[in-house]
């Protein structure tokens, strides 16, 4: 057997990174294993979001962020604050819903007509009729971030193994002992499988059945344009942020359900998706419809049936930590990560109730929910590009 | 039951359907569409030319240097101009092939592990006002080569072209604005480039080449000689200088055999441009797109296309030919090269969708055209261009201009400049370091340092990146893997991209998220459910 660690965490995404680096600061000995580069899957394509006061993990979200970049060691590119943005009074009333929900948290928060809105905003348009100010909230760099989050876990003495395939875990006596990758067997006393889509799959190892449908989701960037006070600002069916460089960065819109089989990577294809974005944004921020799109690309995320995470720590075996995010990961990282430390450590979360984002509630979820719900991937094509001639 | 929300039903339908698209109205590009027309295939054959004065200003799709005259503005000139300097598409129009010119293919998308709604596969097209989407059963690609470009200091000056760049400037758009040309690299490459550019009454004033001899053929550099071309071997560039932000002149500097400068030998060149003439690579990305296999190969340029005997890439609906499907040295001397790798593509895109058989083919295709030994040890070259450069000029050179990283910032992977980071922990990293936990990775680079993130979309530093990543870790560039292609590989307003309508469906159900009314409710409201509002369902504010 190869060297294993205290704790064996089985994806390098923004979850098992958080969990690692939580942990190895607490000074246990922690390895994170991942099938190509750490934060190379949705943990680091998406629109960089930190604001989900209604989580379970919200209010530590919205503590732990301000504090990152120290706490890290290395720059996220956090910001503090959203602005909403509607173009329509059902867009409106979602606006003001999502800050009343902060608002039954103690944030502050308050109204925006157009005319602040532009002040604010000065690529908005006459289209948009009014808004909101979020005095919580914020958004980040994924990609910096997740880089943040291993260098500092390594900082703090635990290991990354990148390029490294976990194909197994090995089971004895109700534990699993080790986990078997495509470099060698690591002895483990504790297993955390944050894994994104493939989460489902080493669950299944386990004998535990744990609902989960893949989606390849899209984004767009632009050129920079200078930089706008607050660069959180969305609406009209986006999310995404303007970047500390200036890059107009959105996503939204339809997912596609997809199969994710096996461990193995799959492309990250974009397909005319991103003129529709374009479209989008442009109505968005009429003002910036000049602006170039110079980059779109793709990540795979996975949800369960009710959109809530699953973090949990297993019965039987009674050593292992699952964690999904349900397609909404980055911005609770840093809260999840801890509590996963906490789950690792002593069993349970000491700063969050996780009773309602336990695997018990799917029991009597049926095999073929996603059928039923439609979440289903249009069966693959033989070619694909064309057949043989 | 079907969620609305997802891209099910929703999938885009082409603006058209073409069976046979060729990308590119070089020569490989109207060699494959003329042949597939005249066997009966219905053929478009587009091309970017003429690209608008804005791309152009970004060095998109070549490195143009800002040395474009004023007539690039007028559009309807320059149409007539890329027509009439290429006589073989009137070759084309006869043989009854669409031919559309100034449109950009800025995407290309197929079904694939993770896509699987396209009804076909299409590519995106736009000119400057629109974007639409054409549909295809067979694709040729002949999209060329761009130059392999080696910043020193002041390269961000207006003046600093690529060969490709220059030679479209002469050759198509008759409107190159130099008038004093300094040409680095004597390579077939560089001495092409001079003679074409005295040809067309550009003065050279000079061929500059790091190595002790001339590399091309002694013939060539004779004759460019004897008209007055001053040859600089064993030199490279020390800077360039000039007032506000032109090129007036460039300073060389000698080297010694390992490629360091020579002490006082620095002396100063006036001329308003300098061509950067080391080399070529493939233009790949739609090639990527489509998923064809690419695989590295030094004597071809780089990253190419795998392709069989009739230039079927290993997707079989894809054929390349031409400078993306490989460029070197060969292809310079011989152009029938890359017309006869496009006669080739064309007629077997016309057997594969049985507009000829077999037979017919082998007949029409003849005797293949013998290849020109290729330069192999291109790598090597760059690296010695590369080495001699940063002895000259040093590490406080951008290699990206757009997001104006050095190379200093790029080994040492620091954050961007305006985030103002400094930490002893972000000190204590750099490539070394990342190295340590695996292959270097150009992309995740990418991602740290901003090196190739801006709107030229790394055309000008993508393979200097490369060679200074390659050079810090020790290896070679055919181990770095190739970094990702993504589109839009022209980068396009968002007012053309858009499309002007869109299915009922994809407005209705449009979310931001995927629209799982429990997803995002306040938890500890059991039940509540907070519903994006669509055309179909209104906001739900609570469990009504």
């Amino acid at each position: 057997m190869t060297s294993g660690a205290a704790v064996v965490i089985v994806g390098g995404g923004v979850t098992g990174l958080s969990a690692g680096w939580w942990l190895a600061r607490a000074g246990v000995d922690v390895l994170v294993l991942d099938k190509s580069i750490v934060g190379w899957e949705a943990s680091g394509r998406n629109g960089g979001g930190a604001t989900h006061v209604g989580s379970p993990f919200g209010l530590e979200e919205q503590r732990l962020w301000p504090q990152m970049d120290e706490l890290l060691g290395y720059p996220t590119e956090y910001q503090p604050h959203r602005i909403g943005i509607a173009l329509s009074e059902p867009q409106l009333a979602l606006a003001r819903r999502w800050a009343e929900i902060g608002e039954s948290r103690g944030f502050r928060w308050e109204p925006l007509d157009r005319r602040q809105l532009k002040e604010l905003v000065p690529i908005v348009g006459d289209e948009a009729i009014g808004g909101t100010y979020l005095h919580f909230g914020g958004h980040a760099n994924p990609q910096r971030t997740v880089q943040a989050y291993a260098w500092a876990l390594a900082d703090h003495g635990g290991r990354i193994l990148q390029h490294t395939t976990v194909t197994g875990l090995v089971r004895r006596g109700g534990r699993v002992t080790a986990v078997e990758t495509t470099r060698g067997t690591f002895g483990a006393d504790v297993v955390v499988v944050a894994a994104g889509p493939q989460t489902g799959l080493f669950a299944e190892m386990l004998g535990v059945a744990l609902p989960l449908a893949p989606a390849r989701v899209e984004m767009i960037a632009t050129e920079p344009i200078p930089i706008m006070g607050v660069g959180g600002v969305a609406g009209n069916g986006l999310y995404g942020r303007q970047t500390l460089r200036g890059n107009l960065v959105y996503g939204g819109g339809p997912h596609e359900w997809i199969n994710v089989p096996d461990m193995t990577t799959p492309e990250h294809a974009n397909t005319p998706l991103v003129r529709n974005l374009a479209r989008r944004l442009a109505e968005l921020f009429p003002r910036a419809a000049h602006v170039r799109v110079i980059r779109a690309w793709s990540g795979l995320v996975e949800n369960t049936p009710d959109g809530l995470p699953v973090v949990e720590r297993l019965s039987n075996p009674d050593n292992v930590v699952i964690a999904t995010m349900s397609s909404v990961g980055f911005g609770l990282s840093p809260a999840v990560g801890r509590a996963i430390s906490e789950l690792v450590q002593h069993g349970r979360c000491s700063f969050a109730d996780l009773g309602a984002l336990a695997l018990s509630r799917f029991a009597g979820t049926p095999p073929d929910w996603r059928e039923r719900a439609g979440w289903v991937a249009r069966p693959a094509e033989v070619a694909a590009a064309g057949g043989d001639g | 039951m079907s969620d609305h929300r997802s891209i099910a039903g929703k999938a885009p339908r082409p603006d058209q359907h073409i069976p046979l698209v060729v990308v590119g109205a070089g020569a490989a590009g109207v060699a494959a569409a003329v042949e597939a027309a005249r066997a009966g295939v219905e053929v478009l054959l587009v091309d970017e030319h003429p690209v608008d004065n804005d791309m152009m200003a970004m060095d998109v799709p070549l490195c143009f240097g800002q040395r474009m005259d004023a007539t690039v503005r007028n559009r309807a000139a320059m149409l007539e101009r890329v027509v009439e300097t290429n006589p073989a598409l009137a070759t084309a129009h006869d043989a009854g092939v669409d031919v559309q010119l100034g449109t950009y293919i800025w995407g290309a998308f197929v079904n694939s592990a993770t896509v699987q709604e396209l009804p076909a596969p299409m590519l995106g097209l736009a000119d400057d006002r629109r974007s639409w989407l054409v549909s295809f059963d067979r694709l040729v690609v002949a999209a060329g080569a761009r130059d392999v470009l080696l910043g020193f200091p002041g390269w961000e000056r207006a003046g600093t072209l690529g060969a490709n760049g220059a030679a479209a400037l002469l050759m198509r758009y008759r409107a190159l604005a130099a008038r004093r040309l300094l040409v680095i690299g004597s390579g077939v490459l560089g001495l092409h480039t001079a003679a074409l550019a005295l040809e067309h009454g550009v003065e050279i004033a000079g061929v500059v080449e790091v190595e002790a001899h001339v590399r091309g053929e002694a013939s060539e550099a004779k004759r460019l000689a004897e008209r007055g071309v001053p040859f600089f071997t064993a030199h490279t560039i020390r800077e360039a200088r000039g007032r506000t932000g032109e090129i007036e002149s460039i300073v060389l500097v000698g080297v010694d055999e390992a490629g360091t400068p020579v002490r006082g030998s620095e002396r100063e060149i006036a001329c308003d441009a300098v061509c950067m003439a080391v080399g070529l690579v493939p233009s790949v990305e739609l090639l990527h797109l489509v998923g064809a296999r690419l695989v590295f190969v030094a004597a071809l340029g780089g990253w190419v296309p795998e392709v069989d005997a009739w230039n079927r890439t290993s997707v079989a609906s894809v054929f390349a030919a031409g400078d993306c499907a490989g460029a070197h040295d060969g292809m310079l001397r011989a152009p029938d090269v890359a017309r006869e790798q496009g006669r080739v593509a064309g007629l077997a895109a016309a057997v594969s969708l049985g507009a000829l058989d077999r037979g017919q083919a082998e007949a029409r295709r003849g005797v293949r055209a013998p290849l020109s030994p290729a330069s192999s040890e291109m790598q090597s070259y760059w690296q010695a261009w590369l080495r001699a450069q940063i002895e000259a000029g040093g590490w406080e050179v951008n290699v990206c201009q757009c997001e104006e990283v050095t190379r200093r910032e790029l080994i040492e992977t620091k954050p961007p400049r305006y985030l103002k980071w400094e930490s002893p922990q972000m000190s204590a990293r750099d490539v070394g370091t990342l190295l340590r936990d695996g292959p270097i990775n150009q992309d995740q680079i990418k991602r740290l340092t901003r090196a190739g993130m801006g709107p030229c979309q790394s055309r000008r530093c993508r393979e200097q990146v490369g060679l200074l990543l390659a050079q810090a870790a020790g290896t070679t560039l055919d181990r770095i893997p190739l970094p990702t292609f993504r589109p839009p590989i022209r980068p396009l307003p968002l007012n053309v991209l858009w499309p002007a309508d869109e299915p009922a469906a994809m407005r209705e159900d449009w979310v931001s998220w995927f629209g799982i009314p429990t997803q995002f409710s306040p938890h500890w409201t059991a039940g509540m459910a907070v519903d994006e509002p669509t055309a179909h369902a209104r906001l739900i504010l609570s469990e009504e």
